[in-house]
């Protein structure tokens, strides 16, 4: 068979010749990429470079000229100190629940549920993390802050002595146990997403080979399921926390809060969070000193949420090096 | 005769005692039963928990003593199990159900075709948040597509070595930032160029940029790594330039992935209240100005409304849930739609 | 439009290893070269620098000169992108592009490259690409469907037709059956010994009885053991490669005595 093939055929390009001018629209696709990866370094660097100039001023600040904010404080860290303690109180509070939940929903999904149903229970919980905040918040405080009330009197009454649940119960149930459950749920995704995925990647023989010793379900998960996931529920856990500690509406809107440091988690007075309270005295505070207070508190939080995640990544990255399954 | 005989030995050593396939069934109909006539319908909520707890004693129990500890303890973690799920479609059935029944009351043409602007006692509506809210978020993503899009082309396609590594570990640190943080990023960076007490509605975009940022970066670096290697190398051997070969060869390859997660992006940004209250404000009228006064989006309206309702006003509260739903609707049109592009604009195998 | 290509002391490194050490050949105009050997000596690496494809991986780098009708490959100011669309490649496994159709997949080294044709040429050109290629007849009425629709021979015999459309000088084949079926294989084996007439082609294979029955020259390349760069044992006429090799290595690797 012939085959005519001529220059003309690919439009006559000069035939031979490898030499040729650099293209200008590889150096530019290139430039503009590499520029965009430079650009969040940027970013990044505002972002902590005006947390700075706008924050430390604020940290400095005298109690006198920031009457709003730190009227009744001795100094900012007088002030920050109940936040944070509060921030951190609500975040683990709500991790206790979620993990136990998390781990429960992602085994059932990747390991109990019919296969065809998996898919669509994964989608059911992501649905729970496309619940806008302000919604949560919205119903925390209408409906699920009412609801708890009898369960928070029941423990009370009959466990009081425990001093988590001394003291005198909410009225209206918006304590710190109501808004540890919600940011509770809204964390559930979260944690749940990455749970399920290491439980999937679990090797297939390790699996195999546990039942074929005679291994129950439960004795399987825990004998080749759970320890293989471990770094995988840590980091989950870990991740879950960042967000926890992040989340603002809804506990800005559930709790009420009057700024002091306690354990009970019933009562009517309550720690506040860093960032709900950012979100509450922002308006208040206009502009000026009382400003600066806020964002030195939200350079608080920022610097504690990037401890936490940078842990959480680290443990990822770690688990990555000594597993096969990547 | 002696082969019957041997094979009822071995089943016999097969089969350990075991519970009929309905007794879990049976018994936690029974346990709800009890909790019902017990604690009574007044305590719904307490009749059913303390049914679930007798249904967990009395089946661990029951199997202990016909099946063994073993498949007792197995029985008793697959219903822990399953009581985690159902535990968490709860509240999503609740704020569901909330959001639904509440929010219908004021799912009216009058909420979609008015703004707060003036409106004292019954009426107004959430025009206003909702313009606020395309707005704010179509400004967020034209900043963040073209920023984080390269970005990840960078990371797959050219990044090599340390920078490439940096820049990855910063896009997970972006990742975690607090939204809170960001507002009060945003908010620094105009009131610095604008004055203090800066509101519009392009900050907000900038506040939301930051958190989309990440988002976009992960997901599409995640596409553009699925793309196949030998697909680049048949275009290289064909004389294409390397940036001819991503844009036509590449991309086309995994754009229905990248848009797919761009509108996840959308969604994730969409229902942000607290860099919103620290940058665009609230404010009753319309305003079409992205880069001047304050401007309304659907979650500022609902926290708004809220505040004013004092917890107890029934014309206020009905505004704030009529929001939510429709918040809640468009973030699930959003996730619809990005499973939608993905199923239909997955490149074609034709088998 | 064949040339013939002349390698002088060419050394492949990736990184700090050396792949392939110190070859000397010449590829001859319109004729079949095969390059055999154990997987691992190199052979397919070697192939990739003929049209500077190594490139794609970091870190590897050649030392030494590729010539083409007199013409180095890696003198100064050479193109590696130029000196690709003067010599095609076919690879292992077929990989059609998944969002073109079978044309679009043909005319992809003319779009991709942005150049301007006429809808008549566009048309002649695909016709004739996917004749040389031997597919015209089982896809004429399909054009327009996916090409990776087709089964893995097409696909191969697609990317074959893809590759020639551009008009190349030479034509690179890696282990361009290895993923096929015995149908399929024969069906490529057939399509080289025609591409022949107008090409220099070039074919890497693990099947010794495909570089027997396709080529007119075969090169031996060996290891020697891990960690070992690749080196060229032996390049003669395929006749006598098979046959009388003047090589002891040779002859182990021919008769299956080999490792």
């Amino acid at each position: 068979m012939m085959i005519l093939m001529d220059d003309t055929a690919t439009g006559g390009r000069s035939a031979g010749s490898f030499q040729g001018k650099p293209r200008p629209g590889d150096r530019v696709f290139a430039g503009t990429a590499l520029g965009a990866g430079i650009l969040i370094l940027v970013i990044l660097a505002a972002v902590t470079a005006f947390l700075l100039i706008q924050g430390v001023p604020g940290m400095l600040a005298d109690p006198a000229d920031a009457p709003t904010t730190l009227g009744q404080s001795a100094s900012f860290w007088h002030y920050v100190g109940p936040l944070a303690f509060g921030t951190v109180w609500a975040s683990l509070l709500a991790l206790l629940f979620a993990v136990p939940l998390s781990i429960g929903i992602a085994l059932f999904i990747s390991h109990y549920a019919p296969r065809k149903l998996a898919a669509l229970l994964g989608y059911v919980i992501d649905l729970l993390a496309a619940v806008p905040s302000v919604v949560y918040g919205l119903w925390g405080i209408t409906v699920f802050a009412p609801a708890v009330v009898p369960i928070y009197t029941w423990l009370n009454a009959h466990l009081g002595w425990i001093p988590l649940f001394a003291g005198t119960v909410s009225v209206t149930g918006r304590t710190i146990l109501t808004a540890a459950m919600v940011l509770a749920v809204m964390v559930l995704p979260i944690i749940t997403a990455i749970c399920r995925e290491v439980f999937l990647q679990t090797p297939r023989l390790h699996e195999e080979a546990a039942l074929a010793l005679g291994a129950t379900r439960w004795e399987m998960i825990r004998m080749a399921v759970l320890p293989f996931a471990r770094p995988g529920i840590i980091s989950g856990a870990m991740l879950g926390l960042g967000r926890a500690l992040g989340e603002t509406m809804a506990v800005a809107m559930v709790l009420s809060a009057s700024g002091i440091v306690t354990f009970q988690l019933l009562t009517a007075a309550n720690p506040s969070t860093i960032p709900a309270n950012i979100a509450l005295k922002f308006g208040e505070a206009g502009y000026g000193l009382n400003v600066n207070v806020l964002i030195g508190t939200g350079l608080v939080l920022f610097v504690v949420t990037f401890a936490v995640n940078a842990l959480a990544r680290w443990i990822v990255n770690r688990r990555k090096d000594f597993s096969g399954a990547n | 005769m002696t082969t019957v005989a041997t094979t009822k030995t071995t089943l016999s050593s097969l089969t350990g005692g075991e519970l009929p396939r309905w007794t879990p069934w049976a018994v936690l109909a029974a346990a709800q039963a009890l909790g019902l006539v017990v604690l009574g319908t007044a305590n719904l909520a307490g009749a059913i928990v303390s049914g679930v707890v007798l249904y967990l004693v009395t089946i661990a129990a029951l199997s202990g003593v016909v099946e063994g500890r073993r498949k007792a303890t197995d029985r008793l973690v697959t219903s822990l199990v399953v009581a985690a799920f159902v535990i968490a479609t709860v509240p999503l059935v609740s704020v569901t159900w909330t959001a639904l029944s509440l929010g219908l009351r004021r799912f009216d043409a009058v909420f979609f075709t008015h703004s707060m602007a003036g409106v004292v006692g019954e009426g107004g509506g959430a025009l206003h948040a909702i313009i606020g809210t395309l707005l704010i978020t179509l400004a967020a993503t034209v900043i963040s597509v073209p920023i984080g899009l390269m970005t990840s082309i960078y990371l797959v396609e050219y990044g090599r070595g340390p920078l490439a590594r940096v820049i990855t570990f910063f896009v997970d640190v972006m990742t975690g930032i607090p939204s809170i943080v960001a507002g009060l990023f945003a908010y620094a960076l105009f009131s610095m160029m604008f004055g203090p007490g800066h509101r519009s509605g392009i900050s907000g975009a900038v506040a939301l940029s930051v958190l989309m940022i990440p988002v976009v970066v992960r997901s599409s670096e995640e596409m553009l790594r699925i793309v196949p290697n030998e697909l680049r190398e048949a275009a290289y051997a064909l004389g294409v330039p390397k940036w001819l070969t991503i844009v036509k060869v590449v991309l086309p390859t995994c754009i229905a992935g990248i848009m797919t997660g761009v509108v996840l992006a959308i969604a994730r940004v969409i229902g942000e209240t607290a860099p919103l209250l620290l940058t665009a404000g609230y404010i009753a009228n319309m305003n079409y100005n992205l880069f001047a006064d304050r401007m309304t989006t659907l979650p500022l309206f609902v926290f708004t409304t809220y505040r004013n309702s004092g917890g107890t006003d029934v014309t206020d509260l009905d505004r704030a849930w009529a929001g939510s739903l429709v918040l809640i609707l468009i973030v699930l049109a959003l996730n619809l739609a990005a499973r939608l592009i993905a199923r239909y604009f997955a490149p074609k195998t034709g088998r | 439009m064949s040339k013939r290509i002349d390698v002088a002391d060419l050394n492949v490194y990736y990184g700090k290893f050396r792949a392939v050490e110190d070859v000397t050949m010449t590829i001859e105009p319109r004729s079949v070269t095969a390059f055999i050997g154990p997987s691992g000596c190199g052979k397919s690496t070697f192939l990739r620098t003929l049209n500077r494809m190594h490139e794609v991986i970091p870190g590897a780098y050649v030392e030494g000169t590729v010539t083409m009708d007199g013409e180095n490959l890696y003198g100064p100011g050479v193109d590696p992108v130029r000196v690709r669309r003067q010599i095609g490649m076919v690879f292992q496994r077929p990989n059609p592009f998944p969002t073109m159709s079978i044309k679009e997949n043909v005319l992809a080294g003319v779009t991709l490259n942005n150049r301007r044709m006429s809808a008549s040429d566009k048309e002649e050109l695909v016709e004739r690409s996917l004749r040389g290629a031997n597919l015209w007849e089982e896809v004429k009425n399909r054009l327009g469907l996916p090409g990776s629709g087709l089964s893995g021979g097409q696909q191969q015999r697609l990317c074959i037709a893809r590759a020639i459309a551009m008009a190349p000088d030479v034509l690179l084949m890696d282990e361009p059956c290895s993923a096929l079926d015995p149908i399929s294989t024969l069906a490529i084996e057939d399509l080289i010994g025609e591409l022949k007439a107008n090409y220099t082609v070039v074919i890497v294979t693990h099947n010794m009885q495909q570089a027997a029955r396709v080529s007119d020259t075969t090169a031996f390349f060996n290891i020697a053991g891990t960690g070992a760069p690749g080196k060229l044992i032996e390049m003669d006429h395929t006749e006598k490669i098979f046959h009388n090799p003047s090589q002891k290595a040779t002859e182990d690797y021919i008769t299956g005595r080999f490792g």
